[in-house]
């Protein structure tokens, strides 16, 4: 038998082992930005915070969108999960910021880049199709339990949305404007920052949207190591056999990600 | 003054390059280099050299390696073998920096599909060259003021350039370049996407603002009409390599070989052969006080001719006689050949068109004297000669249907 996971694990075990002080920096850093960030969510009163979510609706995305995000998160509140939902909220846009960190300079490079590309593409693929629940070993194993160790997870499984879509749109930009701006006498980075990435903004957009619908969808999972949130109502739905919580945890996390979508949507559709 | 030049330049697409240049230089063919080294060879020991002030016209199909080439005099393509002087100085070994400074100061390129940045302004794309130099926001808007006045874009400057017409985003492509006051123009297929009218405007804007600037232009076209219409000289490619080089006229004329010929046959000569290469240079001539009517008589009979151009000193252009008025003369038993000499008929430059001495044929008897500036006569034109170019037709083909309209 071939014992793959015989290394895997020593490998993991070897960087706990070995990286123990790293870890705990890492801990320490994203879990008070995480912390910090709930911590605003939470103090904003929850009526402003609605009427401030459906004006952003209103403005990127029109009047029918506004009134059902209003409708929605009154809901939410209505049904007692806005504590929750303020720290599922919490943790995605923070994983989603450190995904978008590394994701779009990831991006940029493989666009840029044939030989990086042909290296990162298989691993992107491998981060997207590996079962995310794998994820939680290691971020377990790296950061013990709690709101961190989500994040981690979340970011690995929702990065390559943001590099494929910043990959995607560098190479998108016409070959005859890039060769235009080089005859110029364009530098490698003019080139990059007056023409590619403006030109690229609309697609890289698309993938920052991708990137936070999976770390919605990868939050909820993370909450079977603690991560907390609306996940957690639906992992108690379904540990305790409550259906009808489970149902409204499922609604809650659904509301919230039609927000986020056409939210964000509206910011790829900017002209 | 020599202000670009190409010696041995050959470019090579492809994985084996080394082994390509060997049999490059073995004189092996493409088809043979392609088998052995799967390279592309998109240029073959190209040698230019193209002048300062001038209007260069490279013309070829497309593959021809005309585009590869004119890339490599900015360096977009690397010259695998042979080396590019630009003023004095070997552009093939310039450092990056060096690079640089030559894109930005000295040469500007205009694209086929125009390559301007969709979310900018028509100014701030025309400007787009001075803020890579980092020249200051007002400065280069300035600047780009200017050229937007020579390109006649007045008006437009806040306009988004994908709102335009290809016409006017060329223009903008030609203000862009013309902003960075390059001493060289490159211009890649510049005006082969737009449509043929507006072309037509194009190009004769640009030689109008070539008349004023005075830049060294490469210009790029697969369209011979467009090179003959604009270029001082042209170079004819195929299959990456210069097969001819020459003037307008020359190409027409004294086309290399049986490839240039084809390319030729299509093209409307009349507007571009001259007298110059139609005349016959040595004349039988008439010389006052010198030819009297009995030796202007055996003249003409021995070359069943009717008519003469008469000089005077120094070949001055007098006029022409007329076979009947020597016959008159001879009858009166005059030896004064003054008194019959035509001096109200046409004559021409060695430039002018056939195009533009088609009307004069009317007033000619056999032949259109060909002055200089001074009035000397350098030779004639035969009447056939310049039906032949306006036809296309033979003189043999020409006498066929003369014969048949007789007959009829």
């Amino acid at each position: 038998m071939i014992n793959i996971g015989k290394y895997i694990e020593i490998a993991i075990n070897w960087l706990t082992e070995n990286f123990a002080g790293l870890f705990d920096v890492i801990n320490n850093i994203v879990g008070g930005f995480i912390d910090g960030f709930q911590g605003i969510l939470m103090w904003i009163p929850f009526y402003l915070m609605i009427a401030g979510i459906a004006a952003l609706a209103w403005w990127k995305a029109g009047k029918g969108t506004a009134v059902l995000t209003l409708l929605g998160l009154l809901l939410i509140w209505g049904m007692g999960f806005w504590v929750q939902t303020m720290q599922t909220v919490a943790l995605v846009l923070s994983s989603t910021i450190i995904a978008l960190l590394f994701g779009v300079p990831l991006g940029i490079w493989t666009g840029r880049n044939d030989k990086a590309a042909k290296v990162i593409r298989p691993v992107l693929d491998l981060m997207q199709t590996m079962p995310a629940f794998v994820y939680l070993i290691p971020a377990v194993l790296f950061f013990g339990l709690g709101p961190v160790p989500g994040a981690f997870a979340t970011v690995i499984f929702a990065m390559p949305p943001v590099v494929r879509l910043t990959d995607l749109g560098i190479r998108q930009v016409p070959d005859d404007i890039v060769e235009a701006t080089r005859s110029f006498g364009a530098t490698s980075g003019q080139l990059l920052f007056k023409v590619q990435l403006p030109l690229a903004l609309p697609t890289i957009m698309a993938g920052v949207n991708q990137t936070i619908m999976m770390a919605l969808s990868m939050v909820v999972i993370a909450a079977m190591i603690s991560a907390g949130g609306l996940g957690e109502i639906v992992l108690k739905g379904i540990t305790q056999m409550k259906i009808g919580l489970g149902f409204e945890g499922g609604i809650a996390v659904v509301i919230l990600a039609i927000v986020l979508d056409r939210i964000t949507q509206g910011f790829v559709r900017r002209k | 003054m020599t202000k670009i030049e190409i010696k041995n330049l050959s470019i090579l697409f492809g994985p084996e390059k080394s082994k390509a240049k060997k049999m490059i230089k073995q004189g092996k063919s493409k088809q043979e280099i392609l088998k052995e080294t799967g390279c592309t060879v998109a240029v073959r020991n190209a040698n230019l050299e193209i002048k300062e002030g001038e209007m260069f016209v490279i013309m070829g199909l497309s593959g021809s390696g005309k585009s590869t080439l004119v890339r490599c005099i900015n360096r977009l393509n690397e010259p695998s073998m042979g080396e590019i002087w630009l003023s004095g100085r070997n552009i093939t070994s310039l450092s990056d920096k060096e690079l640089l400074q030559i894109r930005r100061k000295e040469m500007a390129m205009v694209f086929q599909h125009f390559g301007l940045l969709p979310h900018r302004t028509v100014l701030s794309n025309i400007a787009f060259g001075l803020e890579l130099q980092g020249v200051s926001k007002e400065e280069r808007e300035k600047k780009a003021h200017e050229s937007i006045a020579i390109v006649g874009l007045k008006g437009y400057e806040n306009q988004r350039v994908d709102e335009l017409s290809g016409g006017m985003q060329q223009r903008v492509g030609l203000a862009r370049a013309l902003a960075n006051n390059p001493e060289v123009l490159l211009m890649d297929e510049a005006f082969s996407a737009l449509d043929p009218l507006i072309r037509e405007q194009m190009q004769d804007e640009l030689l109008d603002l070539q008349e004023k600037m005075k830049r060294t232009i490469v210009f790029i076209t697969h369209d011979l009409d467009e090179a003959i219409k604009l270029g001082d000289r042209i170079a004819i490619m195929k299959d990456g390599e210069v097969v001819q080089v020459g003037t307008p006229e020359e190409i027409l004329t004294d086309p290399a070989n049986d490839y240039v010929t084809r390319f030729t046959e299509s093209v409307d000569r009349g507007r571009v052969v001259t007298a110059s290469s139609i005349m016959l240079s040595q004349p039988i001539v008439v010389r006052i006080r010198k030819d009297g009517p009995e030796a202007i008589i055996r003249k003409m009979r021995e070359r069943h001719l009717y008519a003469l151009p008469v000089i005077g000193t120094d070949d001055q252009f007098l006029g022409e006689i007329r076979l009947k008025d020597v016959l008159r003369l001879r009858k009166e038993g005059t030896r004064d050949i003054g008194s019959i000499v035509v001096k109200e008929v046409p004559s021409v430059l060695e430039n002018t068109t056939v195009e533009d001495m088609l009307p004069l044929l009317p007033k000619v008897q056999q032949a259109l004297p060909v002055v200089d500036e001074n009035n000397r006569l350098k030779g004639v034109v035969s009447t056939s000669a310049i039906i032949i170019e306006m036809t296309g037709k033979d003189q043999k083909e020409i006498e066929e249907i003369i014969q048949n309209a007789i007959d009829l």
